[in-house]
């Protein structure tokens, strides 16, 4: 079961370690201001959630787990707000 | 394995230190150094030090990265560089050369203390049993450092007097900060959905750190962080700066820690000793006031001096 659950979480971090990767990439190479942000908030939200998901079987009880989660959702939230305040930054509006 | 992460966030915090001294725009200095202290946060885990880690998140990162943001855009357009002000390369080459040698002479020094290192912390831990708390770090704010924790409050009174105090004649007794129009759009629902889950995190972070990593000064940023985010989005008017119950939030922490400070002549012997078996309630009793001073303080940091009359 413990084989089962480490092999869950290397694999779940594994992939979301790519799509950090990607979105990295996508912010250092991607040629304007939306498509840069549209490679970081979408990625990185999907990378950090397949590294919780990964994370939830070694968590510490319900808990821990419920913690993971939410920071999660936290991160979301900000990536949600912000990255749509610098785009309308980016397109001459005032960003609120 | 370990090692191998340690020696690589070691060189990313030493990387992106260099990275923003060096860099050239004041906003990207900025960014650099919230960059790095969050890293550092990390590095204090690593460290085992989670006290210190959130501190340097929550304060140092968070609240510090913010005010160095604003001076930063209050200062863009009006960097004039004096040519006689700019240090001649071999001068720069020579603040480098010494800077780079004390890092090295601490490196050299910590490096060669005893394994375990030599400290109080044995004597802490022994201790801790009569203060009721579990935390260690806590019990060393609260009762054995006590003068430190409250001198610590009061700087946080004493800058905001200092941010009030550049304001312009006209705008003194006004609310604190540019007017904000409500926002629209995603800040406008960010700063409804989140203040509730703020105010629980960081009233849990204040109340965990009797028996765990967290306290006052880390909560209470995460608590001055909402209010700052409700009146970004223009949701929320602080005070104008002679509001009688704005001074009493300031000042209900320092004022009431200084009174048990005072009782504790009396009642226990010396200034800051608590009363032996009430240590806990007295504590809790101390905290309450100053995580309502601190928050506020550190809000009113953010939000800067009058900018118009009341």
């Amino acid at each position: 079961m413990s084989v089962l659950a480490d092999g869950f979480t290397l694999l779940c971090v594994g992939a979301g370690l790519v799509f950090l990767l990607a979105g990295t990439v996508g912010l250092l190479r991607f040629p304007d201001a939306a498509s840069r942000l549209h490679a970081l908030t979408k990625a990185d939200g999907l990378g950090l959630g397949l590294i919780v998901l990964g994370l939830l079987p070694q968590a510490a009880g319900l808990l821990g787990a419920l913690k993971l989660m939410a920071i999660w959702g936290l991160v979301l939230l900000a990536g949600a707000t912000v990255g749509p305040m610098i785009a309308r930054h980016a397109t001459g509006g005032s960003g609120r | 394995m370990t090692l191998a992460l340690d020696l690589l966030l070691a060189g990313a915090i030493l990387v992106v230190a260099a990275w923003t001294v060096a860099a050239r725009d004041g906003f990207a200095a900025c960014f650099g150094f919230v960059a790095t202290g969050l890293l550092l946060a990390l590095a204090w885990v690593r460290l085992g030090s989670v006290d210190v880690a959130l501190t340097e998140a929550a304060i140092g990162a968070g609240i510090g990265g913010v005010l160095l943001l604003n001076a930063a855009a209050r200062l863009r357009g009006q960097e004039t560089v004096d040519p006689g002000d700019v240090a001649r390369p071999w001068q720069a080459r020579g603040i480098a050369a010494l800077c780079t040698a004390v890092a090295v002479a601490l490196a050299a020094v910590l490096l060669a203390l005893p394994v375990p290192a030599p400290g109080l912390a044995p004597a802490a831990a022994a201790a801790l049993p009569p203060t009721g708390l579990g935390n260690p770090v806590t019990a060393t704010l609260m009762t054995w450092r006590a003068l430190d924790t409250l001198l610590e409050a009061v700087v946080v009174l004493l800058a905001v007097i200092g941010v009030w105090s550049l304001a312009p004649d006209a705008a003194w007794g006004g609310r604190p900060g540019p007017q904000v129009p409500p926002a629209e759009g995603p800040l406008a629902l960010l700063a409804r959905v989140l203040p509730p889950i703020g105010l629980v995190i960081g009233l849990h972070i204040v109340w965990a750190g009797a028996d765990g990593p967290g306290g006052k000064f880390q909560g209470g940023a995460i608590l001055a962080a909402m209010w700052v985010l409700a009146w970004m989005a223009g949701l929320v008017r602080p005070p104008p700066v002679g509001s009688r119950r704005l001074v009493l939030a300031l000042v209900a922490g320092p004022a009431v820690f200084l009174m048990v400070g005072l009782a504790g002549l009396a009642l226990a012997g010396s200034f800051l000793a608590l009363p032996a078996g009430f240590s806990k309630p007295v504590i809790l009793a101390i905290e309450a006031p100053l995580t309502l001073s601190i928050a506020t303080g550190l809000a009113l940091l953010l939000l800067g001096p009058p900018a118009r009359a009341a």
